[in-house]
């Protein structure tokens, strides 16, 4: 009952937000040319999709992201690991991480562009570098908390390892933190998807930069609202996979 | 050569341990003698602090002794000779009841179908067979201690060390997994190193009981207990064992 209200009256949120977004340029609010009504919208994606481009588009900065998504997870992933096993091996690294981490994704793109081009590899380089660092805290953190009682119980049968105690027991301990630090990093990585590409690299960013400077605001709309949906979608994917993983919490 | 039945099965000789703490050593265990026979059960009660935890994680390899040796007798093809049960049952809240029983067993290059049918058998015997599909949050504390019992039954250790394994419970629910634990040795004739508070426990279970007392700890009595098993829990003799270790237990911490 108070979830079927809750879901009525975002309901409504939605209705009076488009009410508003559409009655603002037809009462002359602003400027059309500046603020397409939403009833537009529509038919500006079936256009942009017959003519091939929506398609391209997306699977291009799907590309950047997900592989993107994959080199920076997997090197944080695997350094935070490191890291956090090993003491020394953070303590070797803490300035230069106090150096590196401060700069923010898109400070790199102009050495993305000198080192790759204007280039896919540009694009994944800089959605990679921004999800690195979440992965890696979240690991390097989730990893160093680790139960001491546990990895002892690894000891007791005989796991002494630092592989067998990787796999037996702080990787799957560790796992919750990790993946919350994933789940932000697939919004981060959106962001430097459409940053990357404003600078021309192929994809969703550099086609929504095209369109404003025909001043199409349709279809700056239509992407804008492309990128909310695909994360929805990547997010719900993710959070369904984190329940199954995470099934053995109460 | 192959170990003689005769021969202890874990022999402590002159076993000392002790940490360093704000520049000081702090001595635990000093100098400590024990000969343990095959098949013997035998309980370890002492004050809490005096190092009957630590002593079995030195035999466990859990804490390395500053001093002495510690000589277990067994087949060196034997890749468990000891396990574990710890005070709170630990077990891995990311695997099912029937994977935290197999734990131990994935070290020895046991094939999957063997490792869960061995897992299925030792949930049996502590009285879990139907349990094996819950995960760990799903346990009551003693049925979690159950299979905390199975898990380190499963290697088949020649050795079993329990430490303060039912303290925690309700005093029902102890006395039936004492009366389980009893059961088990009695049918595997395996080796039981048992840490308790409870003199009562100590007395039901023990073919032998020894007192740990004082800083740094010592063997301060080492009794024999052979009433015939199955014990009554009140049985006189019993009770007159329990009187007299109490007695024993004060008047150490009493000297102290
Ligand atoms: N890692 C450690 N560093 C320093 N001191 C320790 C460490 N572990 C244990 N101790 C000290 O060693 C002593 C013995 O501890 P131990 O856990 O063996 O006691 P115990 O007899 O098992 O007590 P309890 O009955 O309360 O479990 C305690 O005084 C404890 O403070
Ligand atoms: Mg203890």
């Amino acid at each position: 009952m108070i979830r079927l209200r809750a879901t009525g009256l975002a309901l409504v949120g939605l209705v009076a937000f488009l009410i508003v977004w559409e009655a603002a340029p037809r009462l002359d609010l602003v400027n059309p040319a500046f603020l397409p009504p939403p009833s537009t919208i529509p038919a500006a994606l079936l256009k942009e999709i017959a003519s091939g481009a929506w398609l391209v588009a997306v699977i291009e900065s799907l590309s950047h992201y997900v592989i993107g998504l994959c080199v920076g997870a997997g090197a944080g992933m695997a350094l935070g690991i490191v890291a956090g096993m090993f003491r020394s091996f953070e303590n070797l690294t803490a300035w230069v991480v106090r150096l590196l981490r401060p700069i923010p994704g898109l400070a790199w793109v102009p050495f993305a562009i000198i080192w790759f081009g204007v280039e896919p590899r540009a694009a994944v380089f800089i959605i990679a570098i921004g999800v690195f660092w979440i992965v890696f805290f979240a690991t390097q953190g989730a990893v160093r908390s680790v139960d001491r009682d546990l990895i002892e119980v690894a000891q007791a049968f005989g796991f002494r390892s630092p592989l067998a105690r990787l796999a037996k027991i702080v990787l799957p301990a560790a796992t919750p933190g990790i993946l919350v630090g994933l789940r932000t990093a697939l919004g981060q990585a959106w962001m430097a998807v459409v940053a990357a590409e404003i600078f021309g690299v192929p994809g969703i960013g550099s086609r929504m930069m095209q369109a404003s400077s025909l001043l199409s605001t349709d279809i700056v709309v239509v992407y804008m609202l492309t990128m909310a949906a695909l994360y929805g979608l990547f997010d719900t994917a993710f959070v369904a996979l984190q329940g199954w993983l995470l099934r053995w919490r109460p | 050569m192959s170990p003689t039945t005769s021969a202890p099965i874990i022999d402590i000789e002159g076993l000392s341990l002790a940490y360093a703490r704000d520049g000081r050593t702090n001595v635990i265990l000093d100098k400590l003698d024990l000969a343990i026979p095959r098949g013997q059960f035998l309980v370890i009660v002492g004050e809490s602090g005096v190092g009957k935890s630590t002593l079995l994680r030195v035999l466990i390899d859990l804490a390395k002794p500053s001093g002495g040796t510690v000589t277990v007798n067994v087949d060196p093809a034997i890749r468990t000779p000891m396990a574990l049960v710890f005070q709170d049952a630990r077990l891995l809240p990311w695997r099912r009841v029937l994977a935290n029983v197999a734990f131990g067993l994935e070290r020895l290059g046991m094939p999957k179908a063997e490792r869960c049918a061995r897992a299925e058998q030792m949930l049996s015997l502590v009285g879990l067979g139907d349990l094996g599909g819950r995960w760990p949050h799903q346990l009551s504390g003693g049925q979690r201690q159950r299979v905390a019992l199975a898990r380190a039954l499963a290697v088949e250790p020649e050795v079993l060390l329990m430490d303060e394994p039912f303290s925690a419970l309700d005093s029902f629910t102890r006395e039936g997994l004492q009366d389980e634990v009893q059961r088990i040795q009695q049918k595997t004739a395996k080796t039981v190193l048992f840490v308790t508070h409870d003199i009562d426990e100590a007395v039901y279970l023990a073919d032998r009981v020894v007192v740990l007392a004082g800083a740094p700890g010592r063997i301060a009595a080492d009794v024999t207990i052979d009433q015939p098993r199955p014990r009554a829990r009140r049985d006189a003799a019993l009770v007159e064992a329990a009187r007299q270790l109490r007695g024993e237990l004060s008047r150490r911490s009493a000297d102290l």
